[in-house]
């Protein structure tokens, strides 16, 4: 498979999750497990631009694909408008959930440039975070729109407003 | 005593700013190892033997089967425990591993050390312990009844013979709640090669982990430094020790770094609980709805082992009135010892149980009267200069409680339809058959450790070629204490380039707990009394008048420029102690508490009674906040401990029967989704503590802690019925 654009080649036991995979083989760590049963989203990665919960799938499952991870998100250092709006807008604590977040919302974004707070929420219900109460993540991923369609993001509702 | 130091205008990022998280970049890009990330070449992988029995005898254990694996380098027992293999946060009554007899279901029983991490389970799985199962206690009430209590307190205030016009009674429940931090429980053990070893594991209080570590293992304190290590949140389920004494035996006994970390089901067994609740109460009042006397009996279950249910006791009780004016008080405080799970710190810390009962209270009085819930409240509001009524110490730090009552009334009450109905994205429900409704709740939580607790926090500041680095040992576990602790010494030193550095048990004084919202107040009042100091000093020794980034300056010309104050190599350490407490006398009276800290809820809820299906609307909050030091970080602790509360409102419980957890992974127990979060409109109520740094207050706790029963209100105020149990299941709405 190709990870971050990097071809990968490996033997791997047909029992072996992709996110196993990821992190203990590849080191790729970024990629967190929360609760091995498909319902926390820490694990989310890309599968040829799929988001996918990397413990529901194996790594044989993957090969071949295009496995997009959190590490591959950011261009030449720069970080992608979605971690800037996480950032930005205050959109983590402990950030265990954070990578898993951001997957899904490039994953939302690439589909709808301009998606409703509703949309915004339904795109990343699959995610769980359980420090934020999840407002501010919906801030960051209006704020990475904004910025993914060259506009000026909109004002924090701490900016003033509300 | 500190007095607070003057805000500087000039510095950058100072306190009441909110400069973007230190830690934000290495988290955003997968970079930031937390405890389950961690590597060392060579390292051996853990695993836990657990009893399937909440009670029982071990009759034989034969590790053999386990030990002939291959891959596998270790197998150990209570028989390989070297020291007096017990440990405990506040009484070392727990077994490092079970020797002879099984007190809850999931005890560790042998642990495992092999090649990889499925060699490891298997191995573990391989141990052959042979039990005689027990009938286990799990009634709190036959355990009380048994005498099998791990505390007991009374507080007496008043005329105990006295009696209100209006007298209402109530029996309350709470079911158990998990931190469910979403990153489980692990760490990494190196051995030193000399017999020491250096343990980076999950932790809110490493000085805690290391002293439990060398006193259960018998070792010398210089052989183990605990390092504070990234964590995917705690929310108290890393207060205690869990895993941290298995991985230094480990790693002692095969020479080699071991890894360990708990997968789901594991980590619902590894970490303490919320303690479950049961609570009666009498409240008497006049016709005009002055309370005259409040009667309670607080019943928690602490499980099989002590950790920290007797402090969680004291706090349900001593706030078993809430914060409310009544001159007569009988509380009656049972913490019990059973079979079940062990419980002991989650985010309220005995304050949300009582909370849920004595506001319970106030709206069934509240309607025996047919007075306004939130005029009586007012009626009664309790203020600085007052008793607190259980401890009858005198508060002096700012209460303002009517302030948080009169802000959470004027914030406007939503009109017009929820765009999510109950049910959530099932849509199962017709909207004309939604009913609304309104709840509120106050409450209020000490700030710190109580009880005449020797509460502190070493910190040091240096200035280096990094500029001024804070160096710590206290844990950041997401609510931005770096953040925070690095604005303090900008502002207290003047100083624009400041950071915060970790370091291991060896190198620094204990930061104490990050836990009972105290590290901003505890370990931000060293970072800036040692800033402060640091400051004068250096002014005193070269003559200057002013210190900033450019270094000392009099009479505005510069005298010693900051590569000069680097080469000369300040630095400071401090020691903060809040005001002095008391442990509480035989009537539960003292100055037992060194801060306190209110917040006020109203919660608005969509019902579909048919179905028994709850959609929290909004929950809007006026908090005492003291002083904001950073605004966005105040609003994201009161956003996510308001979600908390309202969790154990309607969804999250572990149930559990004859002592075992029926539900230990994310599909059974249920967390609020990002559909479940409800919109929160908040009051920063800022009255500075009296003796807080920069007259902050803590404020993580006190969003989780009227939250839950502002919820349950508005649920009763939407179906016109009783409901006194949370979580609230939709058979209580429906049935």
């Amino acid at each position: 498979m190709t990870v971050n654009g990097q071809p990968v080649s490996a033997e791997v036991e047909p029992r072996t999750l992709l996110v196993h995979f990821l992190r203990e083989d590849l080191r790729l760590t970024g990629t967190h497990v929360g609760c091995e049963t498909g319902y926390c989203g820490a694990c989310t990665v890309h599968v040829d631009g799929e988001p996918v919960k990397s413990c529901t799938m194996f790594a044989v499952q993957a090969d071949g694909a295009n496995v997009t991870t959190i590490e591959g998100i950011a261009s030449n250092g720069d970080l992608h408008p979605v971690q800037e709006g996480f950032w930005e807008r205050h959109g983590l604590q402990c950030g265990y959930c954070t990578p898993g977040m951001i997957m899904s919302s490039v994953a939302l974004l690439s589909k709808n440039d301009r998606p409703s707070e509703e949309e915004i929420r339904h795109g990343i219900e699959g995610n769980l975070c359980r420090c934020t109460g999840y407002h501010n993540i919906v801030q960051a991923v209006q704020f990475a729109a904004a910025r993914m369609r060259g506009e000026e993001p909109p004002a924090a509702d701490w900016e003033g407003g509300e | 005593m500190t007095t607070p130091t003057r805000t500087r205008p000039t510095v950058t990022s100072g306190i009441g700013d909110s400069p973007l998280r230190p830690d934000g970049v290495p988290k955003l890009k997968g970079e930031f190892q937390y405890a389950q990330d961690l590597w060392s070449e060579g390292m051996l992988w853990g695993a836990t033997t657990r009893s399937p029995h909440a009670r029982a005898r071990i009759v034989s254990i034969d590790i053999g089967p386990a030990l002939a694996t291959g891959g596998v380098h270790a197998v150990l027992t209570a028989d390989d425990v070297p020291g007096p293999g017990m440990f405990g946060l506040e009484h070392p009554d727990q077994p490092v591993l079970a020797s002879d007899e099984i007190n809850y279901w999931g005890e560790p029983v042998a642990i495992v050390a092999a090649e990889d991490p499925d060699t490891a389970r298997r191995a573990a799985a391989a141990v052959v312990v042979e039990y005689e199962a027990l009938p286990p206690l799990t009634d709190p009430e036959e355990a009380d009844r048994a005498d099998s209590v791990f505390r007991r307190l009374q507080i007496r205030s008043g005329d105990q013979e006295v009696t209100g016009e209006v007298v209402v009674e109530g029996y309350y429940e709470v079911g158990t709640q998990d931190q469910a931090p979403l990153g489980t429980e692990a760490g990494l053990a190196v051995p030193d090669g000399s017999g020491g070893v250096d343990l980076y594991a999950t932790s809110q209080f490493v000085h805690a982990d290391q002293s439990q570590v060398v006193e259960a293992l018998g070792l010398r304190p210089e052989q183990v430094r605990s390092h504070p290590t990234g964590v995917g949140g705690a929310f108290g389920a890393r207060e205690d020790v869990n895993l941290h004494i298995h991985l230094v035996m480990l790693a002692l006994h095969t020479g080699q770094p071991v890894k360990m970390v708990y997968q789901r089901s594991e980590s619902f067994t590894g970490h303490v609980h919320r303690h479950p609740a049961r609570m009666w109460y009498r409240h008497h009042a006049t016709r005009d709805g002055k309370l005259v006397r409040v009667e309670a009996k607080i019943l928690l279950d602490g499980g099989a082992y002590a950790s920290t249910t007797s402090a969680v006791l004291a706090n349900a009780c001593y706030f078993a009135v809430g914060p409310y004016r009544v001159d007569s008080v009988l509380v009656e405080g049972i913490g019990v010892k059973t079979n079940n799970p062990p419980c002991g710190a989650m985010r309220g810390f005995g304050a949300v149980q009582s909370n849920f009962g004595y506001e319970s209270q106030m709206d069934r009085l509240a309607a025996e009267l047919g007075m306004d819930p939130l005029e009586l409240r007012r009626r009664n509001a309790l203020a600085t200069g007052d008793r607190n009524p259980t401890t009858q110490q005198v508060i002096q730090t700012p209460l303002p409680v009517a302030e948080c009552i009169d802000s959470l009334a004027a914030i406007p009450l939503p009109d017009g339809d929820d765009p999510i109905l109950p049910g959530g994205s099932g849509l199962t429900t017709d909207r004309s058959h939604i009913v609304r409704g309104v709840g509120y709740s106050v409450g209020i939580k000490n700030l710190g450790f109580s009880e005449g607790s020797d509460d502190y926090a070493e910190a040091r500041v240096r200035l280096t070629d990094e500029g001024a680095v804070v160096e710590t040992a206290a844990i950041e576990v997401g609510q931005g204490l770096v953040t925070v602790l690095a604005q303090m010494a900008r502002t207290a030193l003047g100083i624009s380039k400041a950071i915060v550095r970790h370091v291991d048990t060896s190198r620094i004084g204990s930061a104490g707990s990050t836990s009972a919202s105290r590290q901003t107040q505890i370990s931000g009042g060293a970072v800036m009394e040692a800033s402060r100091r640091l400051r004068e000093r250096i002014l005193a020794h070269h003559g200057g008048d002013e210190l900033d980034d450019l270094g000392v300056h009099r009479a505005g010309e510069l005298i010693a420029p900051m590569s000069e104050l680097i080469r000369e190599g300040w630095e400071e350490t401090y020691t903060f102690r809040h005001p002095p407490t008391t442990p509480p006398d035989d009537d539960g009276h003292g100055d037992i508490h060194a801060d306190f800290a209110i917040a006020a809820h109203r919660a608005v809820v969509d019902v579909d009674p048919e179905l028994g299906l709850v959609r929290v609307v909004r929950v809007d909050t006026a908090q005492d906040v003291g002083r904001v030091l950073n605004p966005v970080s105040v609003q994201g602790q009161i956003e996510g401990g308001i979600m908390q509360g309202v969790g154990l409102a309607v969804m999250e419980e572990l149930v559990i029967q004859d002592g075992v957890i029926r539900n230990p992974n994310f599909t059974d127990y249920l967390l609020p989704t990002i559909l479940d979060a409800p919109d929160v409109e908040m009051l920063l109520i800022e009255q500075g503590s009296w003796w807080g740094p920069f007259g902050a207050k803590g404020v993580g706790e006190p969003p989780t802690i009227s939250s839950t029963a502002a919820v349950a209100a508005a649920i009763r105020n939407a179906i016109g019925r009783d409901l006194n149990r949370v979580p609230v299941r939709p058979e209580d709405i429906a049935l």
